[in-house]
């Protein structure tokens, strides 16, 4: 059986291997042209366009933007201090809330379900929530505007539910036994198993706080709080938005280079991330899957 | 009989007093980002005044509405968002259920590795970073693709200046960037499935191709119907940032890629028009909530293990 499976339609294996090959250029090579264009000389890139591999290489892009960097800076701290905190705090309040919905002797488990589920079935809309969030709380051009939003995600909860559920009750009963606590047993027993879940919603909210400039462009104005998406957003309409030096009369100022530089710059972090999250990621995301 | 009472309350607390307090933090932040606009979605009825507030201001029963359906806006964001929405779902399954067969016949693990994280990668960007891809792509003058274009002889296209491309260059993006995660989802359904399986159909001489069509398709089935549900359910929503970003918010493009999703937004931030942007907020939430129930009562009526609740 085996040899028969090794010698069985090499030429197929081929063909699958040239055809992923080619989608998974596919879904790169855009970003490489991207980066091309950061490292290429303005003039150039204005004279032939875009391409795969500078025409004419150049750092011209960087050094503009380390020559004042004090709006990359913030943007960078603001969107670090972000994913951070959000992440964190994130992680904590919803595998605290999806825990005790996998317990069975949770007498609260239906109702509070039906509580969370309801938020993914009906929303109040852009309008109410831009008034809760400005005239209720007052968090316009705060950091937390940034935050709080995203704090609980009613699928995420679900998924980590679906995840503890598989976690033997033995485990559980022999602890409440030994007279563990509710707290240390979350804290000590259930959290150490969890990882694979934990990573994967831990990189879900990355990403949310990382790549966001939504709840930016309807909560922030104060230009000290504008995270790095947002500032992305910005340049693409008003290159001024990064380097007030721009309205000095250098001989030429270089705008299309540069921000595809701040762009290759944005991503950089989140790719590390991935390959970091990357080992738990399709082991986490099976176990939601099956079943939300 | 008192006293039983609140024996029984004592006995409660006891058995889930702690359990109750882990979910305190997520319930009340729910509560406020998720249900206080629930009721501020009152404010669709009212004709809003900035110093009376949402409870203040005078009732306008459906006034709001009425403008909102009078317009030909209406019309145009609901059938781009439904349009457009059920494209990208049509499209984004048979490419992630395709890429995910195709993965599933790669015996060397270590390039199976590399082709997931390969497809997966465009997922991690934002819908900025797609926007500044999209640009450098369909720019007129610098574009990639006008420059092939010229290449071949023919004539550059003006992209952002022609509403008659978007759907398809929003289908491609919006698979672009969705698919490898979706073939992730399917490829592990596909893993689960037991060996033994295609083991007889090979003994009973089944082809590649019957055993896709007899074992491996069937079985994803499930999967395929929650996850298809679950967009079905949101097809009254779109995704903001692919149509704000990618499209540049271009006026220009408006007759096509304007959905309700863009509408609102513009409507409240850009016109200042509250009435008309909470009014079609507040359908999009309402038709939403329907259909989500609908899908759901269907698949249940199908397949009973499959439905959300």
């Amino acid at each position: 059986m085996e040899l028969r499976k090794r010698s069985r339609l090499p030429a197929a294996q081929i063909m699958l291997h040239v055809i992923l090959l080619i989608i998974s250029l596919l879904c790169i090579l855009p970003l490489i042209v991207v980066i091309s264009a950061s490292l290429s000389d303005e003039a150039a890139l204005t004279q032939n366009g875009y391409s795969l591999i500078p025409t004419q290489f150049s750092l011209d892009a960087y050094q503009f933007l380390f020559r004042q960097p004090d709006q990359l800076l913030r943007s960078y701290g603001v969107t670090f201090l972000v994913t951070g905190i959000g992440t964190i705090a994130s992680l904590l309040v919803t595998s605290l809330l999806a825990y005790p919905l996998s317990r069975k002797d949770f007498q609260l488990r239906r109702s509070l379900s039906m509580y969370i589920l309801f938020t993914m079935l009906f929303s109040g809309g852009l309008v109410p929530s831009y008034m809760v969030v400005s005239r209720v709380f007052h968090l316009k051009d705060t950091i937390w505007s940034l935050i709080l939003p995203y704090l609980v995600i009613a699928w995420f909860v679900f998924l980590m539910r679906t995840f503890f559920a598989t976690i033997p009750d033995e485990i559980i009963e022999s602890a409440k036994i030994d007279g563990v606590g509710e707290y240390r047993l979350y804290f000590q027993i259930i959290v150490p198993l969890s990882t694979p879940v934990l990573a994967t919603i831990g990189l879900f909210c990355t990403l949310n706080y990382w790549n966001d400039w939504y709840l930016a462009l309807l909560y922030i104005d104060d230009r000290n709080l504008i995270p790095l998406q947002y500032l992305l957003m910005n340049i693409m309409k008003n290159i001024e938005v990064i380097n007030s030096s721009v309205n000095a009369t250098t001989s030429i100022i270089p705008s299309d280079t540069v921000r595809m530089a701040t762009a290759t710059l944005a991503i950089g972090p989140i790719i590390f991330v991935y390959l970091f999250f990357q080992k738990f990621f399709v082991r986490g995301l099976t176990v939601g899957a099956v079943k939300g | 009989m008192e006293n039983s009472k609140q024996q029984k309350w004592r006995r409660f607390v006891r058995r889930n007093g702690h359990l109750a307090i882990m979910t305190l933090p997520g319930v009340l932040a729910l509560f406020c980002f998720a249900y206080m606009p629930m009721f501020g979605a009152i404010i669709a009825f009212k004709s809003f005044n900035v110093e009376k507030g949402i409870w203040g201001s005078e009732w306008a029963g459906f006034d709001n509405f009425r403008y909102l359906f009078a317009s030909s806006d209406a019309w145009r964001i609901t059938y781009n968002t439904l349009y457009l929405n059920a494209l990208f779902i049509v499209f984004g399954l048979i490419i992630s259920v395709g890429l995910a067969l195709l993965m599933n016949e790669i015996k060397n693990r270590w390039m199976n590795r590399f082709y997931q994280s390969a497809l997966f990668f465009p997922y991690l960007l934002s819908w900025v970073v797609v926007g500044y891809i999209g640009f450098t792509l369909l720019s007129t003058d610098n574009g990639l693709v006008n420059k092939w274009l010229a290449y071949s002889g023919a004539e550059p296209i003006q992209w952002f200046a022609e509403p008659k491309y978007w759907p398809v260059i929003l289908v491609l993006v919006n698979s672009w960037k969705i698919a490898g995660y979706y073939s992730i989802i399917y490829l592990a359904g596909m893993l689960g499935i037991s060996n033994d399986f295609y083991e007889a159909a090979r003994i009973d001489g089944a082809s590649k191709w019957q055993q896709i069509r007899s074992i491996t398709l069937p079985l994803l089935v499930p999967i395929i119907t929650v996850m298809t549900l679950l967009q079905i359910g949101r097809i009254f929503y779109a995704d903001f940032g692919l149509f704000y970003n990618v499209t540049r918010d271009t006026g220009l493009l408006y007759e096509t890629t304007d959905v309700i999703d863009t509408y609102v937004f513009r409507m409240l931030r850009t016109v200042g028009d509250i009435g008309m942007a909470s009014s079609a907020g507040f359908y999009q939430a309402i038709v939403g909530l329907l259909l989500v129930v609908l899908s759901n009562y269907v698949v249940r009526r199908i397949d009973k293990d499959n439905a959300l609740f």
